[in-house]
């Protein structure tokens, strides 16, 4: 018997071996012998996040596919290949030096703020461009070579604040959010502290932890003794839809605002009614029943394909594509060039550019890789958003 | 002086096991070593070295509470993230005053494992007098507890010294150039990239060498002789709280020297369900118990194959994950079902048969 594990031990040994060697030659083969340009992308595509993970993972297969079909850009293809990380730093490092090995050269991703965090580090080692659809805690685009296609989880909740404050919407106001994820509670303080120069007060502030999502009444009962007269909600639209029911339950009818999170909450919940959601608004760049033509054409070329609607991060992976491609055109790097030289065309071009897309028109970019776009406000009304 | 070395080589069975479990380790990195310096290894492994080493760092620990002092931790996770994080903290807070990295790594490492090690006396003084399985229980517990605890955790640093908050990092009334150090579900950034590959097998050595060592010592035989035989071991004297209390701690704070290596290999550091919850401790266990129970260098090799495997398995896509879970099934299945073990003995027994009929026919 020991012999016989000795003898598996050795075969596993040598099966791993010969993988080894096979992925080393695979990567001295995919040089620069290509004439595409190779992009990466590293998000979720298994696990509770892979609704993100693959609503950018497609709307990209969507925006290159399209962009191939057109003849390219400066007349090269774009490749695209989408390895999973699992929402796990550790994973999405992995996926990035798999992505390496396949010779990739411009990295779109990671789709979520911590995973990206850490590739960033990686990416600077090796000066390799880094585009994130939605990676939005500051630390995203720390190095000059990241850039983020999303607002930044202050910029959010500071806008949130003065739109709140400025158009008169509350006096009282009570927060929900998430203390166990970096998107909600990046958003809930550059809130708070954006609420300090307006108009009104915020009377309540209860978390809750991704262990203890499914029951709201505690939270939504503070709110209430508080007299809060609107409730925001810098959360994902899974949690927001089981507040709206709870808070429907329990006869509390405050205003709910939320910010793009939220984005979802009509298509993405079963079993939801949709009459709870009347009256939410919320900030976002992208809405699915937008009427003018990039976004219907989007949304019904997306739906054909993959049989569902897209949310708001497969409009900023397609967004991410064609900034991409505007800044190839712009600083005419091509595929052969060397991975550090691309980074520094595209580098200097992405401040230069301006792309009318899906999440904002005319969105330009700072060189600390900050786009500037304006935040859209829409509320829900007869099931679809309207602009407020 | 070499022949002594031989035949007492050959009587020590237990000398000529460690050498095999230490040499696999030393030749294992050499490979990698002369791979990586003749540019042929894949950044993917290159990038997974470290992890291997934290993971078989992990392994070997557990199995020293699961497979030698008998109890079940569901927790081990726990302790990594204490390790990890209190280390983190250190190194962040450090950076500027100790500029040195192995010298700054170095006291991290020491940081790390005795607060992880502290962790464990603690939970180990009440737990380990009760019979039965409360440690299971309370360790779940416990994991579950750190991980929530980080997540509302905020720490900053200015010239007043430390602030500390549960609410957020505003509640901190930093000054202006304070810096926020732990930020609550954001965990730390930033920490500095001092873990790599040599320092990963030394201290996956250090492990190998002190469980090692702590097995086939005295007091290794009497927390085996516990695990055996509670009521025996008592009878003849043996301090059985001391010696469970011991096992325990060295196992949680060898867990915490893998947090500390695996907080200095990513820049980010979160405690989420995934890296630190219930489900990584799991992992770990099942690390242990597809290596086999007790044995110390299955252990390191489980490790080594699961972790390597859903990252080789990358070119299958969706189905990556899928084929991972029919691999740990059909290996559950080949090491502990009772029909495969049979089938198992039948062929070693018919290798050995053909080995002596051959022995005996050389010598007829």
């Amino acid at each position: 018997m020991k012999k016989f594990n000795k003898f598996v031990s050795v075969a596993l040994a040598s099966a791993m071996v010969l993988s080894m060697a096979g992925c080393g030659s695979d990567a001295s083969q995919s040089g620069s012998s290509s004439d595409a340009f190779k992009i990466g992308g590293i998000g979720p595509t298994t696990g509770g996040a892979a609704a993100y993970g693959l609503a950018v993972q497609n709307a990209a297969q969507l925006a290159v596919d399209e962009i191939n079909a057109a003849g390219g850009v400066n007349g090269y293809k774009f490749e695209l290949n989408f390895q999973d990380d699992e929402l796990d730093a550790e994973k999405s490092v992995n996926a990035y030096n798999t992505l390496k090995d396949w010779g990739a050269q411009i990295i779109l991703g990671s789709v979520t703020s911590g995973c990206c965090i850490a590739v960033t580090d990686k990416t600077k080692e090796d000066n390799m461009f880094q585009l994130t659809p939605s990676g939005s805690a500051v630390a995203c685009t720390q190095y000059d070579n990241n850039f983020r296609v999303c607002f930044s989880d202050p910029a959010q909740g500071a806008a949130s604040a003065q739109y709140i404050g400025e158009n008169g919407l509350a006096s009282k106001v009570a927060i929900i959010y998430d203390s166990s994820d970096t998107y909600s509670t990046g958003i809930y303080e550059s809130f708070v502290s954006g609420a300090a120069s307006q108009s009104f007060e915020i009377v309540s502030e209860e978390a809750f932890t991704a262990d203890s999502k499914t029951d709201f009444s505690v939270q939504l009962q503070k709110a209430q003794d508080a007299g809060a007269d609107l409730i925001f909600l810098p959360i994902y639209y899974q949690e927001a839809s089981l507040i709206l029911t709870q808070a429907n339950g329990m006869g509390y009818a405050p205003k709910f605002f939320g910010v793009d999170g939220m984005d979802g909450i009509l298509t993405g919940v079963d079993n939801f009614d949709k009459s709870l959601a009347e009256g939410v608004m919320l900030l976002t760049p992208f809405a699915a029943d937008a009427t003018d033509d990039m976004t219907v054409k989007f949304v019904a070329a997306y739906q054909e394909k993959f049989g569902e609607i897209p949310n708001q991060f497969a409009a900023d992976s397609y967004d991410a594509i064609y900034a991409i491609k505007a800044a190839i055109e712009k600083s005419g790097v091509k595929p052969s060039d060397s991975v550090s030289d691309i980074c520094e065309g595209l580098k200097g071009a992405f401040v230069e550019i301006s792309i009318d897309g899906l999440t904002g028109e005319g969105i330009v970019w700072d060189a600390t890789g900050e786009p500037n776009k304006a935040p859209k406000a829409v509320i829900i009304e007869n099931g679809a958003y309207k602009a407020m | 002086m070499q022949k002594a070395f031989m035949t007492k080589l050959k009587s020590n069975k237990t000398l000529k096991s460690n050498l095999i479990t230490f040499g696999m380790v030393i030749i294992a990195y050499i490979l990698m070593e002369i791979l990586m310096a003749a540019g042929i290894l894949s950044n993917l492994l290159k990038g997974l070295l470290v992890p291997l080493c934290v993971y078989a760092i992990l392994a070997v620990s557990l199995n020293l509470t699961v497979g030698i002092l008998g109890e079940l931790s569901l927790g081990h996770a726990g302790f990594m993230c204490v390790g990890a994080f209190s280390s983190a903290f250190f190194s962040k807070c450090m950076q500027d005053v100790i500029p040195i990295a192995g010298v700054r790594f170095t006291l991290a490492i020491i940081i790390g494992a005795l607060s992880a090690g502290l962790f464990g006396i603690l939970i180990g003084i009440p737990v380990l007098r009760l019979k039965g399985d409360y440690l299971a229980i309370v360790t779940l517990a416990f994991g579950e507890i750190i991980k929530n605890l980080v997540n509302i955790l905020y720490v900053g640093l200015d010239e007043n010294g430390f602030h500390f908050s549960t609410k957020s990092s505003l509640d901190l009334n930093l000054s202006e150039n304070g810096t926020v150090i732990i930020q609550g579900a954001q965990g730390i950034t930033g920490t500095p990239h001092d873990s790599n590959f040599t320092i990963g097998i030394i201290l996956l050595l250090l492990t190998l060498f002190i469980v090692l060592n702590l097995i086939h010592s005295r007091d290794g035989r009497a927390i085996m002789a516990i695990r055996d035989n509670t009521i025996a071991a008592e009878s003849v004297g043996i301090n059985i709280t001391k010696y469970k209390l011991m096992a325990f701690s060295i196992s949680a704070a060898l867990a915490g020297l893998a947090g500390v290596l695996y907080a200095h290999n990513l820049s980010t550091l979160t405690a989420l369900p995934k890296n630190f919850g219930y489900n990584m401790s799991i992992m770990i266990l099942v690390f242990v118990v597809l290596g086999g129970i007790g044995n110390i260098r299955g252990s390191i090799i489980s490790a080594v194959v699961l972790t390597l495997l859903p990252e080789l398995l990358r070119g299958l896509n969706d189905y990556r994950m899928l084929i991972y879970a029919i691999v740990l099934i059909v290996m559950m299945l080949f090491n502990w079902a009772p029909a495969c073990i049979q089938w198992r003995e039948k062929i070693a027994y018919k290798l050995k048969k053909k080995k002596i009929v051959k022995i005996n026919g050389k010598e007829a």
